[in-house]
């Protein structure tokens, strides 16, 4: 009970320090009408190509809401050293980290049904296979963010951790097939997209809104609960390491 | 304030801090080399030692943010290498640098800190609200802490180290780059926490504060203890002792030689900005002593009489000139 009051109130405390702040929910709207527009531009305003923008859409608010996010807010705190409380605190490190990585989770879960709202005005939606979309949608949202914690835990400075971000970001944009099919990629780039975490949440996303998956859904989902798994034990690890001197 | 691990009698013996062999190196630095003590229950022991001594370090690996090479740490009887958490609820943490959430009023900052420990909401409302009053930040309390002053980052951040009614409080340096005034008032409120039965660990490189608050000093240089001891034992030498401090125009220490050679009942230590001591059983004969110094051709600038204090004893002992330890400069007659 005692530990479940002090997650619960790290949990509270992040929202309301960081995102919930106005600039991070305008950004979460922004970034999914900036994409969405950009493509009517580009097509000429077609609305059945919706459904096909639609998975990308969502997996870059999910990243964008995410990852940077909880590297700049826990490379702040560990900078102004207000993590040693959290590390001085009578809470097993498992758990603070759970408590830590919640907000942004959330943060992103509720970023990526921006875009999902948006599609809902513009076109059906009720073909959309959301018992695929939903944990897909978490499982993005939670290697997105474990990515962060990974990127607090290497970086000491927050540019530091803000360049990080961007480096591991952009790229993905474009090499998870998010907007254009990974076959389309170079050859040599190709493996690059297959040890990218969003590239399987991307491709249920796709299967969810418009049947267009190229693996299996159990693959998907495997690799990435395994990447979830490894970045927690390899964020935990070097924070025994690097931050218990 | 009820605790019910405060409950236990304070007579008992396991001791609040025991530790042995302690070390720690940072790469080419050896920064704590092997350090034993032990810290009873009640009591106010202070670590003294000048800049890199590794006071930091031994408080950081006595309170879990650094790990030992070597060594064990019992807290209140609790095995730290083997129950880490179980002996953090036992102490509370006041760390070199007052690090509480800039972007939290103060109230928020107590309230999260008090949710750390599983304190129920009525409960953290009305603890933070009377350490707030008790440190005189009631009026503060509803401004966010990034915009604090210093003194009350600094007295803040005590508050947070003592929301869950620690039965040991950890301070690393609590009065460190603070003006006269709120250092001494958080000596009082740190010395009202010992009254109440808190036993504190206190790190310092002031003499005056260590002599002041603490009941045992360890003195700690380059990672090692050379001397742990109580404040009575230490002072016992300079019984009875008169001090007189003259300053000169010139390196004291060239004119020490005759000066013990001319006054064979006089100990003299003198240094090279011109300060010359000399220590006497009983009166020092201030009028010769100046008469004999002008005659080498030496003005005397000033003489003046010391009380014989703490600061002799840790120059006597560890060799180190009091100016390494940036002696802060307190008119006589502070309380606390
Ligand atoms: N994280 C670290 N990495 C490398 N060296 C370190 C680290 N922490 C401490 N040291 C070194 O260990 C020695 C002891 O440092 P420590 O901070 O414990 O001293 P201190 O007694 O607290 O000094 P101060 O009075 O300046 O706070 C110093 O030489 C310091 O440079
Ligand atoms: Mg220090």
């Amino acid at each position: 009970m005692k530990r479940w009051i002090a997650i619960w109130n790290i949990l509270k405390k992040d929202m309301k320090a960081y995102y919930l702040k106005p600039p991070n929910i305008s950004w979460g709207l922004i970034f999914p009408l900036a994409w969405t527009g950009m493509y009517f531009i580009r097509s000429g305003g077609g609305l059945e190509g919706v459904l096909e923008l639609l998975p990308g859409v969502t997996a870059i608010s999910i990243l964008f809401g995410t990852t940077s996010m909880l590297a700049v807010t826990v490379t702040f705190e560990k900078k102004n050293r207000s993590f040693d409380r959290l590390l001085l605190s009578p809470i097993p490190l498992e758990l603070l980290m759970l408590a830590k990585t919640a907000g942004a989770i959330l943060f992103g879960i509720v970023n990526s049904f921006v875009p999902i709202l948006i599609a809902a005005f513009l076109t059906d939606l009720s073909g959309a296979a959301w018992s695929a979309a939903v944990p897909a949608i978490l499982l993005c949202a939670v290697v997105s963010t474990l990515l962060g914690l990974s990127i607090a835990t290497a970086v000491s400075e927050v540019f530091e951790a803000q360049t990080i971000s961007n480096f591991f970001r952009f790229p993905m944009l474009f090499l998870c097939g998010l907007f254009f099919p990974i076959e389309q990629l170079p050859v040599f780039l190709r493996p690059l997209s297959y040890a990218l975490p969003l590239t399987y949440g991307a491709d249920i996303l796709h299967g969810a809104f418009s049947g267009a998956n190229v693996m299996s859904y159990a693959l998907d989902f495997s690799i990435l609960v395994l990447f979830c798994a490894a970045l927690f034990a390899l964020s935990l690890f070097s924070i025994r390491r690097r931050w218990i001197l | 304030m009820s605790n019910p691990d405060k409950a236990e009698p304070r007579y008992t013996t396991t001791p609040a801090i025991a530790v042995e062999g302690l070390s720690k190196r940072f790469g080419s630095v050896q920064a704590v080399a092997g350090v034993d003590f032990e810290v009873s229950r009640g009591e106010f022991f202070g670590f003294l030692g000048p800049n890199g001594a590794g006071k930091t370090t031994t408080i950081n690996m006595l309170t879990g943010l650094a790990r030992p090479d070597a060594g064990t740490i019992c807290i209140a009887g609790v095995d730290y290498t083997k129950q880490p958490k179980a002996a953090q609820r036992l102490i509370g943490v006041v760390g070199d640098e007052s690090n509480l959430y800039p972007e939290l009023t103060g109230f928020e900052n107590l309230c999260f800190c008090a949710a750390l420990y599983g304190m129920r909401k009525k409960k953290r409302l009305a603890r933070a609200g009377e350490l707030l009053e008790m440190f005189g930040l009631k009026e503060a309390a509803d401004r966010k802490f990034g915009g604090y002053s210093r003194g009350m980052k600094r007295k803040l951040t005590i508050a947070a180290g003592i929301i869950h009614d620690p039965q040991i409080l950890f301070l690393d340096e609590p009065t460190t780059g603070l003006d006269v005034a709120s250092a001494r008032q958080i000596r009082q409120l740190i010395a009202d926490l010992h009254r109440a039965g808190t036993t504190i660990f206190l790190t310092t490189h002031y003499i005056e504060e260590a002599e002041r608050l603490c009941e045992r000093i360890a003195f700690i240089v380059d990672g090692r203890i050379i001397r742990t001891d109580t404040i009575a034992s230490l002072l016992q030498p300079l019984q009875g002792k008169q001090v007189m401090l003259f300053e000169v125009e010139r390196d004291g220490r060239t004119l020490c030689g005759k000066l013990a050679a001319a006054f064979d009942n006089l100990a003299f230590d003198a240094f090279s900005d011109g300060r010359i001591r000399a220590e006497a059983a009983g009166p020092v004969p201030v009028g010769p002593l100046v008469r004999f110094i002008e005659e080498q051709g030496v003005t005397v600038l000033e003489a003046r009489r010391q009380q014989p204090s703490l600061e002799d004893i840790f120059v006597k002992i560890t060799g180190i000139e009091t100016d390494a330890l940036q002696r802060e400069k307190e008119k006589p007659g502070g309380s606390a």
